[in-house]
């Protein structure tokens, strides 16, 4: 009797056991599959003429460049104008109102909007700015990527700056350091590959985005500098390829969907590896 | 201690102003000391006040973009409540043409795909998370780890994509027809799963999307179980408790707030996804009782129709469609941040 009962309590562990097995089997076998079909797809249309010609009109060959040019620009200007926000923010947080009722707060309302749907922050920013100028550009783009950049910024620069040993600020207020000086000039350097790596995350995490620039960049066929006007981008140019009926363009979407996958990818991994280092120290 | 004085004299006296001012200031006399040490003393004060300034204006900034972001949605989406009041979450008609908009066809889509995707996404986090703090063997836990949280970071048009050339064909080839003739049979649940297979629908909405928030699900979970003190284990473990009934009696009752609050992280995620969902759900304004059906979600809705309204009662609209969303995903995100905020404040206690 109480040998059965042990029994049935072994195999039904060993049961459920296996079917968390499977279910990380499943978890990392889409991550193979995503991958593998991007590979296959993607690698089959990735010539050279990606790199150096412009997007085609429906029908025809030609590249992804003026689509990754304006993916780089927007990403960029996105980084850089959110970037000083998120980490002021966050050095606030840790530095100043540690511990504070503001802090939480901001705290709590950053963590929302890091997880907020980002078609969201498209449609504020087509409300404060589009709409206001009267047409979609790049400007608006980059903005609403910053929107996107700020609270990842945020996150890991209070995080960071956080474990920063106190001993570190007592030193420096012991030798008359005031505080804002020691924070630009110690706490930010000992925090600076956790700094960093908040700052690829959110270059990973905005590289990828389309819901907000559809309705702020949008998209231009041609080459275009001129960020007042729209831009040419990567993810709207696989949204819109991805659903016409077009061989090459499709295939074209398929290459851009590896271009950016690989990005994102790359970005994500040296992030960790870089935050790996930085928690070892 | 000393070695902390040690580096924050290195780090200031490379190339520091502060250092600058401390060597030149040596050479004076006396009373030409004193006064540029307290003009040092005074720029020291002001460059501290105005840093705090900048760095506090940049922390309310987040406070301010959300409210912006609620106060521009309420802006833009007052034409169109004033003009349908609450008929607006009531009715089922979208059409641009005779300007008459109801809204509720996209929120039952957004519920029904989100709260699918939560019945499938979590059995399979929550065995990843119990594979993970459980089973692995120490050396794979931190491969395997990162490779579902890459599942994360994968850009959502990248599933979208996905989605339409390789799953959309298998769904309708096989899955489909599977379940519309497993189900036939049974009733009630062949209403569910009744129709010709059209491959896009609320379902292959509702398994993309289960696909992209195990990753977040699973990331939570996992942190919580770690929690779990390894004594309770072990008790649990020497009075004969086998692997599952340690993880139900043991693991899942002290982290259950825990859990609620990765689940509900998980399903705002799905709530608002947007391009993933646009790609695969056909985008239909109707509701259908088969799951197999297409239909649309408010972010698929926003994502297709946005660019092309020129009429500002259709713009309005899907602005209160955008307002409808935020309200929704900001109540699903609060609860789950308060729940998490729980758990972390308990652990540092």
């Amino acid at each position: 009797m109480n040998r059965t009962l042990r029994a049935r309590r072994q195999i039904l562990s060993l049961v459920i056991m296996g079917l968390s097995m499977a279910a990380t089997l499943f978890g990392l076998g889409f991550l193979a599959l995503i991958l593998g079909t991007l590979l296959f797809k993607g690698l089959a249309g990735l010539k050279l003429s990606v790199f150096t010609q412009m997007t085609p009109p429906p029908g025809a060959k030609g590249g992804l460049l003026n689509a990754i040019a304006g993916s780089l620009v927007m990403t960029t200007g996105g980084v850089f104008l959110g970037t000083p926000i998120g980490m002021l923010a966050g050095i606030y947080m840790a530095e100043y109102g540690r511990g504070t009722r503001l802090t939480m707060i901001v705290r709590f309302i950053n963590d929302i909007l890091l997880s907020a749907p980002s078609i969201i922050i498209g449609l504020f920013v087509y409300e404060i700015y589009v709409a206001e100028v009267g047409h979609f550009s790049g400007i608006a783009g980059i903005i609403a990527l910053a929107i996107m950049v700020v609270p990842v910024v945020v996150r890991t620069t209070e995080d960071m700056l956080l474990l920063v040993p106190g001993t570190l600020k007592e030193a420096a207020a012991a030798m008359g350091l005031p505080r804002s000086i020691f924070i630009r000039r110690i706490g930010m350097k000992a925090a600076r590959a956790g700094l960093i790596t908040g700052v690829l995350l959110a270059v990973a995490r905005v590289s990828g985005e389309t819901a907000p620039l559809l309705f702020t960049a949008l998209s231009n066929q041609f080459w275009n500098w001129n960020i007042n006007e729209p831009i040419a981008n990567l993810p709207m140019v696989i949204f819109q390829f991805a659903l016409s009926p077009y061989k090459d363009w499709q295939q074209l979407a398929w290459t851009g969907a590896l271009l950016i996958t690989c990005a994102v990818l790359a970005l994500s991994i040296t992030a960790r590896i870089l935050g790996a280092q930085g928690t070892r120290k | 201690m000393c070695v902390h004085v040690q580096k924050a004299a290195g780090l200031m006296s490379k190339g520091s102003r502060v250092a600058d001012i401390a060597v030149s200031s040596g050479g004076m006399g006396q009373a030409g000391l004193a006064t540029s040490r307290a003009s040092v003393v005074r720029r020291f004060r002001r460059g501290d006040s105005l840093f705090r300034v900048v760095t506090l204006s940049a922390a309310l900034s987040v406070l301010i973009i959300l409210c912006g972001v609620l106060i521009s949605l309420v802006f833009g989406a007052w034409p169109a409540l004033r003009q349908f009041g609450l008929g607006f979450f009531i009715h089922t008609t979208w059409n641009p043409a005779r300007d008459d908009f109801g809204a509720l066809a996209a929120i039952y889509g957004t519920l029904v795909t989100s709260v699918l995707a939560m019945l499938l996404a979590v059995p399979v986090s929550f065995g990843i998370a119990v594979f993970l703090t459980e089973l692995c063997p120490w050396w794979m836990r931190r491969p395997i780890g990162i490779a579902i949280e890459l599942l994360a970071g994968i850009p959502s048009i990248i599933y979208g994509i996905w989605g339409l050339f390789v799953f959309l064909p298998f769904v309708q080839s096989v899955l489909q027809p599977w379940l519309i003739d497993f189900f036939a049979p049974i009733p009630v649940l062949n209403i569910l799963f009744a129709g010709p297979p059209y491959g896009i629908g609320v379902l292959s909405a509702a398994f993309i999307l289960a696909i992209m928030v195990v990753p977040f699900i699973t990331a939570v979970t996992r942190d919580v179980f770690e929690t779990v003190p390894s004594v309770l284990k072990e008790a649990a473990y020497g009075i004969g408790a086998t692997r599952f009934e340690v993880v139900r009696r043991v693991v899942i009752p002290y982290t259950r707030t825990g859990l609620v609050g990765g689940v509900m992280l998980g399903l705002g995620r799905a709530l608002g996804e947007t391009m993933a969902v646009t790609f695969v759900i056909g985008n239909a304004h109707t509701i259908s009782s088969s799951l197999l059906a297409p239909g649309t979600t408010i972010s698929a809705v926003i994502a297709n129709e946005f660019s092309e309204a020129t009429d500002p009662m259709y713009v309005s609209s899907l602005i209160a469609l955008g307002l409808i969303l935020f309200l929704i995903t900001f109540i699903v995100l609060a609860i789950s941040r308060l729940l998490l905020m729980r758990i972390e404040n308990a652990e540092a206690k």
